[in-house]
């Protein structure tokens, strides 16, 4: 079969279209936040998060409610309480995360026991399925994709700052506190508009991948920012062409596409790209 | 506020999470055109005291009184700094500028200023190097840069030639003094009182609580650094101007 014929061969199907166009996107949005994320030292909040929304989806299925809204509003009520736990500085933020997410993933789980007849539609949440995607679900990754982008796009400068150095941009007027609730809340809709396809288990790699895989690349954090996103949706357009022919979940080829990146960009860029990861935060 | 102070400070006390104070009823007054430097031990609250000034900090007790619209510049400590944040020259100077444009690329009119303030500080040229790339005394630049670009009234220095040789020590002290000369008010904080300290007009003695004010010539003696320092400390005169020493160092050199 030739590139394009690899390339081209699953799209004939309708489903595959719809998940193709949902992986490219959300490659790109968690390519975007994942930025932020790594430099905060808080790449392991996008694995607990989606862990904690797993708890709302669980509990949105049981009572049939929509799973954007249920998982959306127990998404977002985890990433603020996280915010606020951290805030304090007694609690670290990696214990903060350790807490409320992993309280909320058990809550799921124990519904699961509970209610064993929604097991089907949690294990795709786990490990991400291109299968149930439909035309709402590819308007909603572009949607939340495009707003994502404008907020960064606005609040650029005052993002930069508040994640570069906090205390002085208080200092310069920033308002530091909403910046971070603002960077929160994009976090917890990006992993709750992403999950079907890259499950829950492998999306915090989709954030940490990227970013890395740009700072390598780039000592500019306007470039990072871009970098990211591109080889987010590159990662994402490949990985899920690649679990068609290779028959496996649409989560896990997208997170291996990315680690082949990383490899390859590891060992091209050298002593300064090692240098470069290490300042990078991540775990 | 009287005396047209840009910042007073009646009485503060300060403490993290109902500790013990890390400052205690301090007054203080800070004049347009001062050029002060805070000196203590370790833990005697200098930060503290900038971060009050700042407004990071909010007292227990006492009032800070600012001027009306008073823009304040901070450069932190160097060592606070994530040297391996992506981020070049040019993008770090231009943080400080988050009101107005929304657009994240910089106006041909930022440019030039981030430019014409890079060349006032001696670093022109070097906006699209990464800042782990420069020496200590041009990273020390590049945060004052990013403070002046806010085009403060009052300057606010947290220990600016930590970690610098004497060379850089010089450079960057002469650098405070002109822009000093220029009408910019400094407050900064430091540990070395021969090469920083003795050489400024103003200094503040603090341990916990003001020990000392005045011209390095009235705080900087034995009784005053004591009751700052806890330690004894001998005071020599070198062309007019104080040099102080450890007592035990002196003793010891000359009973050799």
């Amino acid at each position: 079969m030739s590139g394009l014929g690899w390339l081209t061969e699953p799209l004939q199907f309708g489903f595959f279209r719809h998940g193709l166009a949902v992986a490219t996107f959300a490659g790109a949005l968690c390519g975007l936040i994942g930025v932020y994320v790594t430099l905060r030292g808080m790449s392991y909040i996008g694995h607990g998060l989606s862990h904690a929304i797993f708890g709302g989806a669980a509990a949105s299925a049981l009572v049939s409610f929509n799973f954007y809204v249920g998982a959306g509003v127990w998404g977002m009520a985890a990433a603020l309480a996280i915010g606020r736990v951290t805030r304090r500085r007694i609690i670290g933020a990696d214990a903060a995360i350790g807490v409320i997410t992993t309280a909320s993933f058990a809550f799921g789980i124990a519904l699961l026991g509970l209610y064993g007849q929604v097991r089907r539609s949690i294990d795709a949440a786990i490990f991400g399925s291109v299968l149930g995607v439909s035309v709402t679900d590819v308007w909603v990754v572009v949607g939340v994709t495009v707003a994502a982008a404008a907020v960064v796009f606005v609040l650029y400068r005052k993002l930069l700052f508040t994640t570069f150095d906090p205390e002085v941009a208080a200092v310069s007027g920033v308002n530091t506190a909403r910046m971070d609730a603002v960077l929160m809340l994009l976090l917890s809709v990006s992993i709750l508009a992403t999950m079907k396809v890259l499950g829950v288990v492998l999306i915090a790699a989709t954030l940490v991948i990227p970013a890395v895989v740009a700072r390598m690349l780039t000592n500019s954090f306007g470039r990072m920012l871009w970098l990211s996103a591109a080889i987010g949706a590159v990662c994402g357009f490949v990985g899920m062409v690649a679990s068609y022919h290779l028959d496996i979940s649409s989560g896990a080829s997208i997170v291996l596409v990315g680690a082949a990146l990383f490899a390859v960009v590891f060992a091209v860029t050298g002593a300064r790209g090692r240098r470069n990861v290490a300042a990078a935060h991540v775990g | 506020m009287t005396n047209a102070a840009l910042v007073r400070l009646e009485g503060v006390t300060c403490a993290y999470r109902g500790g013990a104070p890390v400052l205690r009823a301090v007054d203080l007054d800070v004049a347009p055109g001062a050029f002060t430097g805070v000196v203590g031990p370790s833990g005697s609250g200098k930060t503290t005291l900038l971060r009050v000034v700042l407004g990071t900090v909010r007292p227990v007790a006492g009032t800070v009184l600012r001027g009306p619209g008073l823009r304040l510049g901070y450069v932190p400590q160097v060592e606070t700094v994530n040297w391996d944040f992506p981020v070049t020259v040019a993008e770090a100077v231009l943080m400080s500028r988050t009101a107005g444009r929304r657009l994240p690329w910089p106006s041909a009119a930022e440019r030039r200023e981030v430019d014409a303030t890079l060349d006032r500080l001696g670093i022109g040229g070097l906006g699209r190097r990464h800042i782990r790339e420069l020496s200590g005394g041009q990273q020390q630049r590049v945060f004052l840069a990013r403070a002046l670009l806010r085009q403060p009234q009052l300057l606010l220095l947290d220990e600016p030639t930590s970690g610098v040789d004497v060379r850089t020590r010089h450079e960057i002290l002469h650098l405070l003094a002109d822009l000093n000369a220029g009408g910019l008010a400094v407050v900064l904080t430091t540990h070395d009182l021969n090469g920083i300290a003795a050489h400024l007009p103003d200094l503040v003695c603090l341990s916990t609580e003001v020990t000392g004010r005045g011209s390095p010539q009235e705080v900087l003696t034995p009784a005053v650094l004591e009751r700052t320092y806890g330690a004894p400390m001998d005071v020599l005169s070198h062309g007019g101007m104080p040099v102080v020493v450890d007592r035990h160092v002196v003793h010891e050199a000359v009973g050799r």
